[in-house]
C-alpha cells in the first residue's frame, strides 16, 4: 500500500495521469462522434423512408379514396419485412394493416409515436419496439406506417458498448501504463538513492548507475558522478596536503626544537640570544609556508571562483612588472613588458597578481642563486609578454636565469618540490604549484619550456567571452 | 620582545592611547597588554563579545583591537551594533581568517583595519599608531611636512629644501602614504596593502628595494636623512628632535 502511495506520488505517474485525462476526453470525443454518425445515420434514415412511404399512401387515398388505400395497405401488409400499416376508421377500428390499434400516445392530427408490439415467433412473442408516424386523414380515417427499429436499436447499444469498453480499455491501459513506468523511474531513482546513502557511509568510489539510454535521468547521473569525481579529486588533494604539510613542517619543527633545547642546555646569554633570533627566522618561513599551502588550497578549492571578473591583462602585468621592476634592476637586470595587443581575460585580478609576482619572485631568486654560484656571466633578462592563443590568452615569464631541465619541469609544479636537495636557499617550494594552482582554478594551463638559455614560464587563462 | 617594544617606543612620538582590546585567548591577549602596555599605552580587556561592547560603549578609547572569533558575540556583530549606536572608534580587526572575502566582509562590518593571525607585535602597533592617527580630526590635508621636505598632493609636487624633486606617480603614492604617517612606524605589509593594494607577501624584498629608490631621491645630498629604516619592523619617517 505504501508502495503504491508511493507510486502515485512520483512526477511520471502524475503527468501521465494528466495526459491520460486529456487522452480519455479526446477518445470519448471521437468515439461520440462515430455513434452520432452511425446510429443516429440509420435513425434519420428509418424517418425518412417512413415519411415518404407515408406521403405515397396518403397521395393513394386522395386519387382513389379509401378503398384504394385500403388495397395497397392491405397488399403491404403481407409482405414480410419490418414495415407496419394500420388504416382505421373514425372510431379507431381496423381496416387493414399488420397492427392491431392504434399507437397509444397517437394523439396529434399528425406525429410520430414510439410503442412496443409484440412479434411472433415460432412459439410465442417476442416484445419488440417499434417507431412509426400517424396521420388522421379525411373523414376519420388514421394511416400509421411504422419500422420495427429492434434492431437499430440493438445495433445502437452495441455502439455504446463498445464507445464505452474502449474509453473503459483506455483508461485502465493508461493508468496501467502510468504506473509501471512511474514504477520504472522510482526504481531507477531508488539505485541512485541507494548510491547516495553508499556514498554517504564514505564509500567514495560508489558511482551513480547510469543506463547508457542518455535521458534526463541518466544526465542527472552522469552529472552527479562528475561532482563526485571532482570531490574525491579535492579530497585526494586534501590527504596530500596533509601529508606533505605533516612531512615538510615536521622537520623545521625538529629543527627549532633542537635548537631551543640546545640553547637551554648552554645557558650562557649569548647563545639563548641566537637560539631566540633563529628560531625566529624558522617561525617565520613556516608562517610563510604556511600562507603559501593556505592560498594554493584556496584556489584548489575554487573559493576564489567567484571572484572572477572581466580584467585587463596589461594593467595586472603593468602593476606587477612595476613592483618587481627596482629589485630586477638592483640585481643589475632588465625587466621588459613587451607591448601587446591588449587582452582581457576572465579572472580574479587577486591571484593573476600573486601568480605573477610568485614568477618574478622565482625568476629573481634562481638568478641569484647562480650568480652567487658563479655561473652567471650575461646579466638577467626577464621578459614579459602576451599573446592570444585560440580562446586562451598566454602570459609568458621569459628569464635567461639558470633555467630547469626538461626532466624536471612537471616535478617542480607539485607541491614542496626544490631541485635544490639541501633546501638551504629561501623558499617554500609552493611558489610554482601556487602558479599552477591558479592556472586550474581559472580553467587555464600553466607549463615551464626551455627559453634556450634560461626559462619561459607559459600561463594561459581564457579570454573573456565575447560577447 | 621589550627591547622591541622599547625600540618601537622611541621611534615614534605619539601621545598616550587608550585601547580597548577585545580578545578571549588568554596567552594572545596577556600577549597583547604587555607589549601595549610597554609601547606606553592604557590598555582594556575584555574576553568576551557582550563585555567587549559594554566596555566599548562605558569608555572613551582610542583603537578598539577586536577578535573575529568571540565567546558570546562575534567580533564582527560587536563592530556593527557600536557602527549603529554612531560610535566610530577605530577598529582593527585580528582574525585567523585570511582570505580576501574575509577581509572584505570584515571591513565591511565597519573595522577599519583587518590584521591575520599571526602577526608580529610590530605589524600590530603600526597598525594600531596608523589608525590612531587617522582617527584625528583635520586630518584630510592636503599638504605635508617632514623638516624640509614638503609634499602637495593637489600639485603633486614634493621639495627638499626648497629644491624640486621629480618622482615616479608609484613613488609620489609611497611618499604621501609615509609622510602621512611621518613619526610612526610603517611595516612593509602595509605598504603593499595600501600603496600597491596587494594581500600576499612576495617571497623577495621588493618593498625594500622601492623604499631605497626613494629613499635615493629624497634623501641623498641632503641632511639629515629622513626615510629610517626600523629594524625588525619596517620604516619611519621623521624629522629628527621635532
Amino acid at each position: 500500500m505504501r508502495r503504491l502511495s508511493k507510486l502515485v506520488r512520483t512526477t511520471t505517474f502524475r503527468l501521465s495521469a494528466v495526459y491520460l485525462v486529456v487522452f480519455a476526453l479526446s477518445v470519448g470525443a471521437i468515439l461520440g462522434y462515430i455513434y452520432w454518425n452511425t446510429a443516429g445515420l440509420l435513425a434519420r434514415q428509418t424517418d425518412q423512408t417512413i415519411r415518404a412511404e407515408v406521403g405515397g399512401l396518403a397521395e393513394q387515398y386522395r386519387q382513389g379514396g379509401i378503398r384504394r388505400l385500403v388495397a395497397t395497405v392491405a397488399a403491404r401488409s403481407v409482405r414480410s419485412g419490418s414495415s407496419l400499416y394500420l388504416v382505421t376508421d373514425f372510431t379507431g377500428q381496423r381496416i387493414a394493416g399488420n397492427i392491431n390499434a392504434i399507437p397509444t400516445g397517437a394523439t396529434e392530427q399528425t406525429g410520430w409515436v414510439e410503442f412496443d408490439y409484440r412479434v411472433p415467433t415460432g412459439d410465442g412473442f417476442e416484445p419488440h419496439i417499434a417507431r412509426a408516424y400517424y396521420t388522421r386523414l379525411t373523414s376519420g380515417f388514421v394511416l400509421v406506417v411504422g419500422r420495427d427499429i429492434e434492431e437499430r436499436r440493438r445495433y445502437a447499444r452495441l455502439i455504446r458498448q463498445t464507445v464505452f469498453l474502449s474509453l473503459a480499455l483506455t483508461l485502465l491501459l493508461g493508468l496501467g501504463g502510468g504506473l509501471l513506468m512511474s514504477r520504472n523511474f522510482l526504481q531507477r531513482i531508488d539505485r541512485i538513492s541507494r548510491s547516495s546513502q553508499v556514498i554517504m557511509k564514505g564509500d567514495m568510489a560508489e558511482r551513480m548507475p547510469v543506463s547508457g539510454s542518455g535521458d534526463e535521468l541518466d544526465r542527472l547521473a552522469s552529472a552527479l558522478n562528475d561532482m563526485l569525481d571532482q570531490i574525491e579529486r579535492l579530497m585526494a588533494g586534501m590527504r596530500e596536503v596533509s601529508d606533505n604539510v605533516a612531512h615538510d613542517l615536521k622537520s623545521p619543527l625538529t629543527r627549532m626544537r633542537a635548537q631551543v633545547e640546545d640553547a637551554l642546555r648552554g645557558g650562557t646569554k649569548a647563545s639563548y640570544r641566537a637560539a631566540l633570533e633563529s628560531t625566529l627566522v624558522e617561525a617565520d618561513r613556516l608562517l610563510k609556508t604556511f600562507d603559501s599551502l593556505l592560498s594554493i588550497a584556496r584556489a584548489q578549492a575554487g573559493e576564489a571562483r567567484k571572484n572572477i571578473a572581466d580584467t585587463p591583462l596589461d594593467e595586472v602585468i603593468g602593476d606587477v612588472a612595476e613592483l618587481y621592476e627596482p629589485s630586477v634592476e638592483a640585481a643589475g637586470g632588465t625587466l621588459k613588458v613587451a607591448k601587446g595587443k591588449s587582452l582581457i581575460v576572465a579572472a580574479d585580478r587577486h591571484l593573476l597578481a600573486q601568480a605573477l609576482s610568485n614568477l618574478l619572485d622565482n625568476a629573481l631568486k634562481y638568478a641569484a642563486v647562480a650568480a652567487k654560484g658563479g655561473r652567471r656571466a650575461r646579466p638577467l633578462t626577464i621578459r614579459i609578454s602576451t599573446r592570444q592563443a585560440g580562446d586562451m590568452a598566454e602570459i609568458i615569464v621569459a628569464d635567461n636565469g639558470p633555467g630547469i631541465p626538461a626532466a624536471d619541469r612537471d616535478r617542480v609544479l607539485a607541491r614542496f618540490v626544490r631541485l635544490d636537495p639541501s633546501r638551504s636557499e629561501p623558499g617554500s617550494g609552493l611558489g610554482l604549484s601556487l602558479v599552477a594552482s591558479v592556472a586550474k582554478l581559472h580553467g587555464g594551463t600553466f607549463t615551464l619550456e626551455a627559453n634556450n638559455p634560461g626559462l619561459k614560464a607559459v600561463l594561459a587563462i581564457p579570454l573573456r567571452l565575447t560577447a | 620582545m621589550p627591547g622591541l617594544a622599547k625600540a618601537v617606543k622611541k621611534s615614534i612620538e605619539h601621545a598616550v592611547m587608550r585601547i580597548l582590546v577585545v580578545e578571549d585567548d588568554r596567552e594572545a591577549a596577556s600577549y597583547l597588554l604587555k607589549g601595549l602596555g610597554e609601547s606606553g599605552h592604557a590598555v582594556d580587556h575584555a574576553g568576551d563579545g557582550e563585555e567587549g561592547l559594554f566596555l566599548a560603549r562605558e569608555a572613551v578609547h582610542d583603537v578598539l583591537i577586536v577578535d573575529r572569533m568571540l565567546p558570546r558575540r562575534d567580533g564582527l556583530s560587536l563592530i556593527e551594533v557600536l557602527r549603529g549606536e554612531g560610535i566610530d572608534t577605530p577598529v582593527l580587526i585580528l582574525s585567523a581568517l585570511d582570505g580576501v572575502d574575509d577581509r572584505v566582509r570584515g571591513l565591511r562590518a565597519g573595522g577599519d583595519d583587518y590584521l591575520t593571525k599571526p602577526y608580529a607585535f610590530s605589524e600590530l602597533i603600526a597598525r594600531v599608531e596608523a589608525l590612531a592617527r587617522r582617527a584625528r580630526p583635520g586630518e584630510a590635508r592636503t599638504r605635508y611636512r617632514v623638516g624640509d621636505l614638503r609634499l602637495d598632493v593637489l600639485a603633486r609636487t614634493v621639495s627638499r629644501a626648497g629644491k624640486p624633486i621629480a618622482l615616479q606617480p608609484r613613488e609620489f603614492r609611497l611618499l604621501e602614504y609615509l609622510m602621512k604617517h611621518a613619526g610612526q612606524v610603517v611595516t612593509r605589509t602595509m605598504l603593499l596593502e595600501q600603496v600597491w593594494d596587494y594581500h600576499f607577501d612576495p617571497q623577495t624584498n621588493v618593498i625594500d628595494v622601492h623604499i631605497s629608490r626613494l629613499r635615493a631621491k629624497i634623501d641623498k645630498g641632503f641632511s639629515p636623512p629622513l626615510l629610517h629604516t626600523v629594524r625588525g619592523a619596517g620604516y619611519s619617517l621623521r624629522a629628527p628632535a621635532e
